[in-house]
């Protein structure tokens, strides 16, 4: 058989997809992240998981450690948890969103996708724009409701510095941490054939990523804890946010400043989404499975 | 049918570690063809097949389809297949026509395009009642005709299908070849199908056999079963051991047992047939003649049986 086999010039290709030419990646992107966002409304325990755990979560250690902690600027326990809160949601959004890769990759559903005429880097965007949406969504509502927990005893009054007039501004640095950690996820979950891997890299990784970023406790002035936290890249993201949304301003002093925050959170989310485009785009027999 | 070439492949080879799943293969399909790849599970034949989806990266040789190479240039072959797996490549928590949508959206086609080409799938496949359910509360044979209809939504010149008849009964089956044929028929669709069925290799205008990696027979269902030659009689026995034994010494044969049944192969079945009944008639519980099968060229050109490695 001849290596080369000759296509005559003048083919004349009867069917149409030809004309169809190259699909657009905006396009892609849309449709990857619309299916994100209707699996999970249509997933009624995701979303009760999704929005309960964090409001437990603040109430009950916000009542727990209320009298032991002494925070910065004499603050109470809920109002220094507050936006710690919203980082976690959005990394367990951002974890539960990719995790899925791990399930379409099993159920064939990846393989369909893989084989479509669509750049890789739409894939990527569409998972990661989907995961973002929804954990902004989710913090937004957290940041919203959070407070009037007050009003029914659940919490002490706290003062937010959310406004009608930084909304914008905190809406948009949502939903940079939330992209950078998607986009972790994304890179995490791509090279995994099973959920048990991504179980127990979020307990020994991702966990220890958000507790020690300042969400839970704020960082000790020395010693070997105070190191880990300045080296984490989340601990920017979590420090952006809590300036952002803490109005007292002596509470926020001992944090790094927002121009750095945000430098390291964006830095981070490109160091993440080029590794997540570049495994992505890597064909391999993995892409098979 | 044409005689211009939809898929050339040429030397082939692709391995697992130490695994050679494919020794080298080369043959052509042309354009409105239905071409089967026939072979035991391990053959090789879903190695070839995610070659030719651009699923994974060729090692060495080269495959084109329509002249589109598939390692350098997969952005192109993508746009020229449809491609439906084994297990059906859908959302099971979108409807039937949500999965088609998204389909649509990812070749590139939207708006009123894309609901017009979904409707007229959805119609063609029988779909249309079934367009609002949820996937994953549809039946296998259900599934695999959304997945079928998914796959053509951007009428491909080639259509690819592995195994596409794991899980469904006969009448889907059946139904499924129906469409395909009709496919080719009316729109000049060239179909490449590996399976492991030899009613559904039967189907197919020209075969590959693979085994182990290789390809051991290339051709129309017809002149592959001629290859081997002659006539295949098939004796059933309470005891088939001895009546091998008997048959061997007093007709000079060389009967194969094949676990509860004797096969012999030779020229003349019809006298032999007449011989035979007549010299054991209380030992044969049924005796049939046929034409040599597929089964039959497999055995003959591998020296295995289809679904067995070891040797008959």
């Amino acid at each position: 058989m001849s290596k080369a086999i000759a296509i005559p010039e003048s083919i004349h290709y009867s069917n149409a997809d030809i004309a169809h030419g190259e699909p657009s990646i905006s396009l892609a992107v849309y449709t990857l992240a619309l299916r994100e966002l209707v699996r999970f409304f249509r997933q009624r325990t995701r979303i009760i998981g999704a929005l309960g755990q964090p409001f437990i979560f603040w109430i009950l250690f916000g009542a727990g450690l209320q009298g032991s902690f002494r925070g910065p600027a004499g603050i109470s326990y809920q109002e220094y948890f507050f936006p710690g809160v919203a980082v976690m949601i959005v990394m367990f959004t951002a974890i539960f969103s990719t995790i899925s890769i791990i399930e379409d990759r099993r159920e064939g559903f990846l393989q369909g996708v893989l084989v479509a005429p669509v750049s890789r880097t739409a894939i990527v965007l569409g998972k990661v724009f989907g995961g973002t949406i929804l954990a902004v969504m989710q913090a937004v509502l957290f940041l919203a409701i959070g407070p009037l927990l007050a009003f029914v005893g659940l919490s002490p009054p706290i003062s937010t510095g959310l406004t009608w007039f930084n909304f914008p501004v905190v809406l948009a640095y949502l939903a940079l941490v939330a992209f950078a950690l998607t986009s972790l996820g994304y890179l995490i979950a791509w090279p995994m054939d099973s959920t048990h891997g991504f179980h127990a890299i979020m307990s020994v990784f991702l966990m220890p990523m958000w507790l020690l970023s300042g969400s839970f406790f704020p960082a000790p002035e020395s010693g070997w804890l105070s190191w880990v936290i300045r080296l984490n890249p989340l601990t920017y993201g979590t420090a952006g946010l809590r300036r952002l949304v803490t109005p007292n301003i002596d509470a926020v002093a001992g944090l790094p400043s927002f121009p750095l925050c945000l430098a390291v959170t964006v830095a981070s989310a490109v160091a993440y989404i080029s590794i997540a485009i570049w495994m992505t785009g890597r064909q391999t027999a993995h892409n098979a499975r | 049918m044409s005689d211009r070439i939809a898929v050339s492949v040429c030397n082939l080879r692709h391995r697992y570690g130490d695994h050679e799943a494919l020794c080298g293969i080369g043959f052509t399909v042309s354009t409105g063809e239905i071409f089967g790849l026939l072979g035991p599970n391990g053959g090789g034949k879903t190695t070839l097949f995610r070659l030719l989806a651009t699923l994974l990266p060729v090692q060495s040789g080269t495959a084109t389809l329509l002249g589109k190479n598939v390692a350098t240039e997969s952005r192109s072959v993508r746009q020229l297949i449809g491609v439906t797996f084994q297990s059906p490549s859908l959302d099971g928590k979108l409807t039937v026509a949500e999965n088609l949508l998204h389909q649509a959206h990812l070749y590139g086609m939207s708006g009123q395009t894309a609901k017009s080409r979904i409707d007229e799938l959805l119609d063609r496949l029988g779909l249309k009642d079934r367009a609002r359910d949820l996937v994953q509360s549809l039946s296998g044979g259900l599934k695999r005709r959304v997945e079928v209809a998914k796959s053509l939504l951007h009428q491909p010149c080639i259509l690819l299908l592995d195994e596409p008849s794991t899980g469904l009964d006969p009448g889907a089956r059946h139904d499924l070849w129906e469409y395909l044929s009709r496919l080719r028929r009316d729109e000049g669709t060239t179909i490449l199908v590996t399976t492991h069925l030899m009613e559904e290799a039967d189907r197919c205008d020209r075969l590959g056999i693979l085994h182990r990696g290789e390809l051991v027979a290339i051709g129309k269902p017809d002149e592959l079963r001629l290859s081997v030659g002659g006539d295949c009689l098939t004796i059933q026995s309470l005891d088939p051991k001895s009546l091998a034994e008997k048959l061997a010494n007093r007709f000079q044969l060389t009967p194969r047992q094949i676990g509860e049944s004797i096969r012999i192969e030779g020229n003349a079945g019809h006298e032999l047939l007449r011989d035979i009944v007549t010299a054991f008639p209380n030992e044969i519980t049924a005796i049939s003649l046929a034409k040599p099968t597929l089964e039959d060229v497999f055995i003959s050109r591998t020296g295995h049986r289809f679904w067995e490695n070891e040797p008959v």
